[in-house]
């Protein structure tokens, strides 16, 4: 997917942007980490504020650990270069660095207590034993853990191993708090609780966390910054609502929520808007000077797309067939078929004035100029889930009723 | 379905019909668990009986100077089992060899394990072969060549040849043992640990080898009991030195009083208790 050509202009201008800012916490200038001959992490820059929430997000395999690692200084990048606090710190090893992790699957010491698993940290930097103890039950409070001070990890629940791992990670008082899937052990209830817990608890000291998830949802929620990583590279930084609404990649609107994704020509650029040749018709959206040229992808949220049924409007609209309709509690999902084939996948609201539809039936879609987007590259081709729903759908079709 | 179409019809007659009656089970069926039970009751009783034999025997009051014939119940053994000297000296030679090997091989070994199991350098997988050589390779060949060498180098055999005879199959043991104890190793731990600023040496110190520690007690353990019965290759090497295997082998040939099988007792019975005692550690621990 990345032969297209175009990120690399645009690590390269987050890293300009990153280091023109003010002085960050960790600053990534430029890192890459290859093993053998494979590359983990290519060419990777970001700065991250003090205190800010920031999350590393991608499909598995695309980096995250790795980057993870270097920060807290297990791995050695290959080339460029990792600065805490101002300070270069690309060959300190781990013990030396004021970050802390907690890992996913927590590490925590087996045959130490809770109050020692927490004590461990200030012990190793030689603080002397009654204050370690007081500052670890300090901590252990803080994450409330107060009851389970005495006993050992074997002896404590997922959630609770979880809370014990951060207590041990911020007895330090670390600059910044590296988290690397850390509720990715956690069932689906207890994970939306230690989210809040987790929010909470870094209002409430304060400190930078670096978060490495594949969770789209909850790096959306949580987070102040998103890095979206894809095969090593960054793809794109921004707030989850830039994020979301202004994707840079194809890969980043696909991964983050649900978007349709068509093949488009651009055809004009004028005043701020794109006109594109797609689904069978003209369309505009708005351009900014990123935008691409020549062939590339039509982005739409399925929410922002309008569906009528009625006497088409003289509004731009695409012409299309409804080909499947599926109740999803609040929205209504309709597939539509336009005149070229496309699907386009319409998120309809429940105070739709919509009337009955039926698969077959003409509709017109369209979506304010606003909505969409041009995106570099072509989409992708079609991924195996769509494929098989096909294939389900048309067994379901020619099966004896 | 298509290849069943093809086969020939079916000539035998289908089976009888089920009878009323819920299906008996066979006789095999109801003797089987016996058969099972006594031939596993015959297979320890054939194993330990050696054993028995010279726990009971410590409490004969044998004929001359040979305890081979059962004549009469008697505790004077026990009462005075360090009578012969020479007996007890080379006990005291054999548990001071078992354990200075067993400290050097547990230490040496379980380094080398770590290191296996840890790091990919170069020469590892050589390491590996090498150290299954010293349990595979027949006692005599091993004795035989150790001896050469120190001939070679003009040492003189005695208690340190016996000794680094035997930190050399006691290392290879230790090794694989706590190899398999290592390789289910959480080594994010020691990520943890250095993370939270140990150092190296403190996260071996209070990490890693606090729980690795049941394994190389374990092997450490069974390694000297390895070193206390070695006779093969300790007959090579060991001068003048007489340790208890070789003591007893030289007694058979003048005089066996029970005292042997008495002392022979008394270590079943401390390797019975250290047994013990590991066992309700290592429940005391898990229980915190
Ligand atoms: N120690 C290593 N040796 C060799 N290859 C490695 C090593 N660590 C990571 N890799 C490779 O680098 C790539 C990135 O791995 P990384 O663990 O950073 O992915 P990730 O984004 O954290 O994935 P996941 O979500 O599955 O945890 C992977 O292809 C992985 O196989
Ligand atoms: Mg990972």
């Amino acid at each position: 997917m990345g032969d297209e050509g175009v990120e690399p202009e645009e690590s390269a201008t987050a890293v300009a942007a990153a280091g023109a800012g003010s002085r960050d916490t960790i600053e990534l200038d430029r890192v890459t980490k290859t093993f053998g001959d494979q590359i983990a992490v290519n060419d990777v820059g970001f700065g991250i504020a003090e205190g800010e929430f920031f999350s590393l997000l991608g499909p598995s395999g695309c980096g995250k650990t790795t980057t993870l690692r270097m920060i807290a200084g297990f791995e050695v990048p290959t080339s460029g270069s990792i600065r805490l606090a101002g300070a270069d710190v690309s060959h300190v090893p781990p013990y030396k660095r004021n970050v802390n992790t907690v890992f996913q699957h927590y590490a925590l010491f087996p045959h130490m207590t809770v109050r020692n698993n927490v004590a461990f940290g200030p012990r190793s930097k030689k603080v002397p034993k009654a204050d370690a103890r007081s500052r670890a039950d300090e901590v252990i409070r803080v994450v409330r853990m107060e009851d389970f001070a005495d006993r050992k990890p074997g002896q404590l629940s997922g959630g609770q191993q979880q809370r014990v791992a951060l207590a041990r990670a911020l007895v330090n008082y670390p600059t910044a708090l590296l988290l690397d899937e850390p509720l990715g052990a956690l069932d689906l209830k207890l994970r939306q609780a230690m989210q809040l817990e987790l929010k909470r608890i870094q209002r409430e000291v304060g400190i930078t966390f670096v978060y490495v998830t594949h969770d789209q949802e909850e790096a959306l929620t949580m987070s102040d910054r998103i890095a979206v990583m894809s095969e090593g590279r960054v793809e794109q930084i921004g707030s989850p609502t830039e994020i979301y609404d202004a994707p840079a990649t194809v890969f980043v609107a696909g991964f983050i929520g649900q978007a349709n994704l068509w093949p488009c020509t651009v055809v004009g650029a004028r005043n701020g808007t794109t006109s594109v040749e797609a689904l069978g018709a003209t369309l505009t959206a708005p351009s900014d000077e990123a935008s691409p040229e020549g062939e590339a992808t039509l982005m739409v949220r399925p929410e922002r797309v309008r569906v009528s049924a009625t006497d088409p409007r003289p509004a731009p609209g695409v012409n299309a067939t409804v080909t499947d309709l599926v109740f999803q509690g609040p929205v209504i999902r309709l597939a539509l078929a336009a005149a070229d084939g496309s699907e386009i996948v319409a998120h309809v609201g429940s105070d739709h004035d919509l009337p009955f539809l039926r698969p077959g039936d003409e509709v017109t879609a369209s979506w304010d100029t606003g909505a969409g987007r041009v995106l570099p590259g072509r989409p992708p081709a079609m991924d195996a889930d769509d494929y098989f729903d096909e294939e389900l759908a048309e067994d379901w079709e020619s099966a004896p009723r | 379905m298509t290849t069943l179409g093809t086969r020939p019809p079916e000539t035998t007659p289908p089976a009888p019909p089920p009878t009323g009656a819920a299906p008996s089970p066979s006789p095999l069926r109801r003797v089987g668990p016996w058969l099972l039970n006594g031939y596993a009751g015959a297979v320890v009783f054939i194993l330990f009986l050696p054993i028995l034999v010279i726990i009971l025997f410590s409490f004969n009051d044998p004929v001359g100077k040979f305890n081979f014939v059962w004549k009469g119940f008697s505790l004077e053994a026990w009462q005075d089992p360090f009578k012969y000297e020479p007996l007890v000296d080379a006990m005291i030679v054999s548990l001071e060899v078992a354990a200075v090997s067993t400290v050097i091989s547990a230490v040496l070994g379980t380094l080398i394990a770590v290191a296996l199991v840890r790091y990919r350098f170069t020469g590892s997988g050589a390491t590996n072969t090498f150290l299954v050589l010293p349990l595979t390779t027949p006692e005599v060949v091993m004795g035989a060549s150790l001896l050469t060498l120190f001939l070679d180098l003009n040492w003189a055999t005695g208690f340190w040849t016996i000794v680094i005879a035997h930190a050399m199959f006691q290392i290879s043991f230790v090794a694989l043992t706590v190899k398999a104890r290592v390789r289910g190793f959480d080594w994010s731990l020691e990520d943890a640990a250095m993370d939270l600023g140990a150092t190296p040496l403190r996260t071996f110190l209070r990490v890693t080898f606090p729980l690795i520690l049941p394994g190389v007690v374990a092997a450490a353990m069974l390694s000297f009991a390895l070193s206390m019965d070695d006779f093969i290759i300790t007959l090579f090497n060991s001068g003048n030195e007489v340790t208890y295997p070789l003591f007893v082998n030289n007694a058979a040939k003048t005089a066996l009083p029970p005292q042997i099988n008495v002392m022979a007792t008394l270590i079943m019975l401390a390797s019975l208790v250290v047994i013990g005692l590991s066992q309700i550690y290592t429940r005391w621990r898990t229980r915190g």
